[in-house]
Order: structure tokens, then sequence, then C-alpha cells
């Protein structure tokens, strides 16, 4: 019971590191507010539960749907948020929210308001004995596994390439880095393409346990940013470790607290570590 | 001043014109108008102002609402709000119950604020809307009081002798709060106090070196919105009798971000003008096609990207006169 709910927790924290973990290299890189980090995520979760009825394959299913997303992010980059970068915080807000406004009725037009299914394949279908007694969905451990592995390619392509160099280096003076030659804005593109292309991930993950419906990014929008605020902005390292927290806080908020408290545990912690430190857990500027 | 002689003839005159015209649904539109209106007038306040982008405004109009409508449930079925320390007892007297609504509203900006404020920027959007969020889910946990399916209303306050179940009195009553909203927070904006809270938004740094404890007046002007924000949710409530988590979903807060933008921010009429345009918008559109947003998103994006100083500022010719 314990390990199934620290388990729950885990999975829960490992599909909000996939949503902020790009969502704070496009806060920390641009300084852009992007409230519709959540309609990609929607929008990934669509293209798979579609694909999948086509198709018949999941695994098809997904690897469709992950480039999708990013391709959908990075004309939704071009298009819109590539005028904002100047701009305040307002604009961008706004700006996006339009865009939220825009996708979610989109979405309802193309799709209708009725909410998708997906199944899953037959190998992830099962559970898994982890040791005798104790049996936990596949699937869970799949998401645990990939978002395992995504945490640790982000890290190598953060600590150990030139793109994450080019990333570290435009978070903290994004003119010299244009000054000396990189195309910012290609950088840019492609870092929110990455974000987008992460969003998608996590929706097509989340497809298969909830169900595919407008309005579905909206509630894990707010708990990603709650994330990005506690691990401090622009800072994988802070978004993981925070994720994690939190996905593990409101697991066990749901078992421990009366349900009025429950679903208010991780605002507490997120005001709780604010009071503390006002920057975050890991500040990625000073 | 023309211009201004002329909205308040149409804001005092719509109305009659609709119940001569047997035409009820007009004076809800006006008084939802203004109701809309007070809300976000008190955003302007800090949004406008104090350069605060706060993105859960609607928490604070809810817990006016709620309170208004919580304290009216237990009128009704007669059973005590709180039956032990001391017995207290739910009321629908206007006298009464208002004030405490506010207060209550006033007392949850005391609180958010003084953790926003620790932070600026995106942080501050962030952290606003996460606890307007926290709100939503506690009284949607509030199953006694109808949890996500809201909360219906008996009647509207009772409010001395006048008769608040009447249409039109209650649209009057509204829009005299209104005016006297915009009145007072024009007078505070002039203050000393408005000009601190100005200079905070173009240079805190600045102003805290020449000592000012720059925290305290944003803090103040926080809760002071959070308090008129409050006051719209009292009349929100008694409006359409009936209160929902709806009234605090964060897409509200957009829509009196969207409000207050729309209209011209730090002008204060502005954000009436706003919350006619968008209420008006919303119903032509919503009249035309179910799939209203699909068109408005891409408006409010073009608005933003190119028109930035509002409708005030295209009637009148200049954005900024604070």
């Amino acid at each position: 019971m314990l390990v199934e709910q620290g388990l729950n927790g885990l999975q829960l924290g490992i599909m909000l590191f996939l949503m902020a973990a790009g969502l704070t290299l496009v806060l920390g890189i641009m300084n852009v507010v992007n409230l519709a980090h959540g309609s990609l995520y929607m929008l990934g979760a669509y293209f798979a539960a579609s694909l999948q009825q086509w198709t018949g394959s999941f695994v098809l299913a997904v690897a469709i749907a992950v480039p999708a997303t990013a391709a959908i992010g990075i004309v939704i980059e071009m298009a819109t948020l590539r005028t904002l970068y100047g701009r305040d915080h307002l604009d961008q807000v706004l700006c996006t929210f339009g865009l939220i406004l825009f996708l979610n009725e989109m979405t309802r037009i193309l799709w209708g308001a009725v909410p998708l299914r997906m199944t899953l394949p037959a190998t992830l279908a099962g559970t898994v004995a982890l040791w005798p007694g104790i049996a936990y969905p596949a699937f869970r451990l799949a998401i645990i596994a990939t978002g395992i592995l995504v945490a640790l390619l982000l890290y190598l392509i953060i600590a150990r390439t030139r793109l994450g160099m080019l990333i570290h280096a435009g978070a903290s003076d994004r003119m010299m880095v244009g000054a000396l030659g990189i195309d910012i804005k290609s950088l840019f593109t492609l870092v929110f393409g990455l974000g987008a292309a992460l969003a998608g991930l996590a929706g097509t993950m989340a497809g298969p346990l909830l169900a595919v419906q407008v309005g579905m990014g909206d509630g894990i929008l707010i708990l990603t940013l709650v994330v990005i605020v506690i691990g401090g902005i622009g800072s994988v390292r802070g978004a993981f470790v925070a994720a994690l927290l939190v996905g593990l806080i409101d697991t066990f908020g749901r078992i421990l607290l009366p349900p009025a408290l429950a679903d208010m545990g991780i605002y507490v912690l997120m005001a709780v570590v604010l009071f503390w430190r006002p920057q975050g857990l890991f500040a990625a500027h000073g | 001043m023309a211009l201004l002689a002329c909205g308040l003839a149409v804001l005092v005159l719509g109305p009659l014109v609709a119940q001569s015209l047997g035409e009820p649904f007009y004076i809800r539109l006006f008084t939802r108008i203004a109701v809309m209106a007070i809300a976000a007038v008190s955003l302007d306040l800090i949004l406008g102002y104090g350069g605060m982008v706060s993105f859960g405004h609607a928490a604070f109009v809810g817990i006016g609402a709620y309170v208004t409508a919580i304290l009216a449930y237990h009128a009704a079925a007669g059973e005590p709000l709180l039956a032990w320390p001391m017995v207290i007892p739910g009321t629908d007297n206007a006298v009464i119950a208002w004030p405490l609504a506010v207060a209550a509203a006033a007392l949850a900006a005391l609180v958010i604020g003084l953790v926003s404020l620790r932070t600026t920027g995106i942080a501050f959007i962030m952290i606003t809307l996460a606890f307007a969020q926290m709100l939503y889910f506690f009284v949607i946990a509030l199953q006694k009081y109808g949890g996500e399916d809201g909360l219906q209303m008996a009647g509207r306050s009772r409010l001395g002798g006048l008769d608040l179940d009447g249409r039109l009195t209650f649209y009057y009553l509204v829009l005299a709060v209104l005016i006297a909203v915009i009145v007072c927070c024009r007078r505070l904006v002039g203050s000393r106090f408005g000009m601190v809270l100005q200079g905070c938004r173009q240079n805190e740094r600045r102003l805290r070196a020449i000592g000012f404890a720059t925290e305290r007046y944003r803090l103040a002007a926080f809760v002071m919105s959070g308090a008129i924000a409050g006051l719209a949710g009292v009349l929100l409530a008694n409006g359409q009798n009936y209160v929902s988590p709806a009234d605090l979903a964060w897409t509200r807060s957009g829509e009196y971000i969207v409000m207050v933008v729309f209209g011209g921010m730090g002008t204060l009429i502005g954000p009436l003008l706003g919350a006619a345009a968008y209420l008006v918008l919303e119903l032509l559109l919503g009249s035309a096609t179910t799939h209203w947003q699909a068109i408005f998103g891409p408006v409010l994006i073009v608005i933003v990207l190119f028109a930035k100083r509002g409708l005030y500022g295209a009637l009148v010719g200049r954005a900024d006169d604070g």
C-alpha cells in the first residue's frame, strides 16, 4: 500500500517534470510566460488517441504524436510568441491566454466534446509483481522509467553538449550570446520545440490513464507552474526535485488528509517554500 | 468630459429604456456589466497603477460571493453558522453580511499578498494564480454548500427599506457602488499613497532608496483591491442569486485582466469600457456560434500585439492620464 502510493506519487511527479522541464527552460532563456503549454499536452493526448484509432498501434501513435506536438509548438512559437520577447509579462499572459481559448475551442470543433479513450497494448496493460504480494500496473512503471530516461537525457544535453552550453549562456545573458554570433532566435525555437515535445509526450502518456478531453491541459498547467515556482524559474534540476515533491505530497495528501485539505496541500507547500526562499529551491539566476 | 457624460447617460437611462420596452434581459446585462466593472476597476488599481499582474483576482470576488451566499443559506435554513463555542446565526441582512464578506476578501488578500509580494515578475503571476486555484479547490470541497454544483440563494440580501428584488432598484444600487468605487479609486491614485504606488511600478528601487517602505504600500494596495473585488462578489452573488466555483475559476481571473487591458490600463474608466465590451462581444459572438472562443482567442492576440492603449486610449486619444 505504502509502496504503491509512493510509486503513484512518483509517477505523477514524473509527468509534472516532463511538463515543467520544457516550460522552465523557455522561461529561463527567453523570459517568456507560456500559458499555452497545457494546451500542447492536451494536443499530444488527442493526437495519440486519434492515431491509435487509425493505426491500432499504441507505439506508433506515441511515435507520431510527439513530433507532431513539437511541430505545432514550433508553429505557435513562430506565429505569436516570437513577437512577444521584448514585451512585458502581461502581454505574454494575455496572448497565451488567447491561445488557450483558441486551441481548446478548436479541439472541441475538431474532435467534439465527448472525451476520447485510449487503450493500452497487451504488454503494458497488466501488472508487474514487484515482489511477492505487491503488484503494480506495468504502464505506470513504464511512465516512471520513461521519465527518468528523459531526465537523464536532459541532464546530459544540458551539462555535456554544445546545445546545453548555449542554453546556459542564453539564460544568463541573452544579448551577449547574440552578440557572439549565435542565432538566438533559432536556438529558442529549438528549445521551444523540445519543450512542446516533452509536453506532448506527457500528454500521450496521460491518455490511457485519464479521459482525453478539452481542458485537460488547464489543470496540469497550474500544477506545472507551482512546480516551476517551487523549483526556481529556469532550473531543470529544481523542476525535477519540485515535481517529485509535489507528486508525492499530492498523492499522500489524498490518503492522509480530509478531501477539503488534500487539494490544497501542494499550494500550502508552495507558500511555505516561497516564504522561506522567494526565488525557489534552485534559483537559476543568482 | 462629453464622453463621460454620454457614457453615464447610457448607464443611467439604458435599463429604463429596456424596462419600458419590456426587455428585462438587457437590465440583467447592464447589471452584470456594472458588477464585472467593479471587479475590473479593483484589478486596475493594482495592475494599472501598481504594476502587479495578479492572475488570481477571481478568488477575491469569489470569496465575497461565497460569504454572502453561505450567510444567506444559514439564515434561510435557520441553522446557526457556528454552534460552538458561541452561537453565530447566518444572516441575509446586507448591513451585517456585506461588510463581513468584504472583510473576508480583504483578509484573504492580506495573507496571499504577504507571501506573493515577496516575489515579482513571472513568479508573482504564477503565485497569485496558484493561490486562486487553491481557493477554487477549497470551495469545490465544501460539499455542504453545493461543492461543484454551486449554491443557490433563497433570495437577495435585505437592505433597509430598499427592495433589492426589483431589477431596476438592484441595478441602480450596483451602479451607485460602481461610481463610488471609481471616484474613490481616482482620489486614491491622485493622493500621496497613489503616487508612491505608481512610483513602485516605475522604479521601486529608487523609491526604496529615498526611504519609502514600498512593500507596505504595495501590500496595502493589494488588500484594498481585494476588498473592492469582494464587494463586487457580494453584488455578483446577489445579482445571479447563485454562486459556483466557476466564479473563482482561473479563466475568470484571465477575463478580468482582459477587461482591464481591453479598456485601458491605469485609467479606471477603461476597465468599465472593457467589461462592457467584453460582455457584449461575448453575447454577440456567443449568439452567432457556440464556438465563440475560437474567434475571441485570436481577436485577443491581435489586440495584445497591435493595440496597446485600449478602448479608453482610442476614445480619449491618450492612454496615460494617471
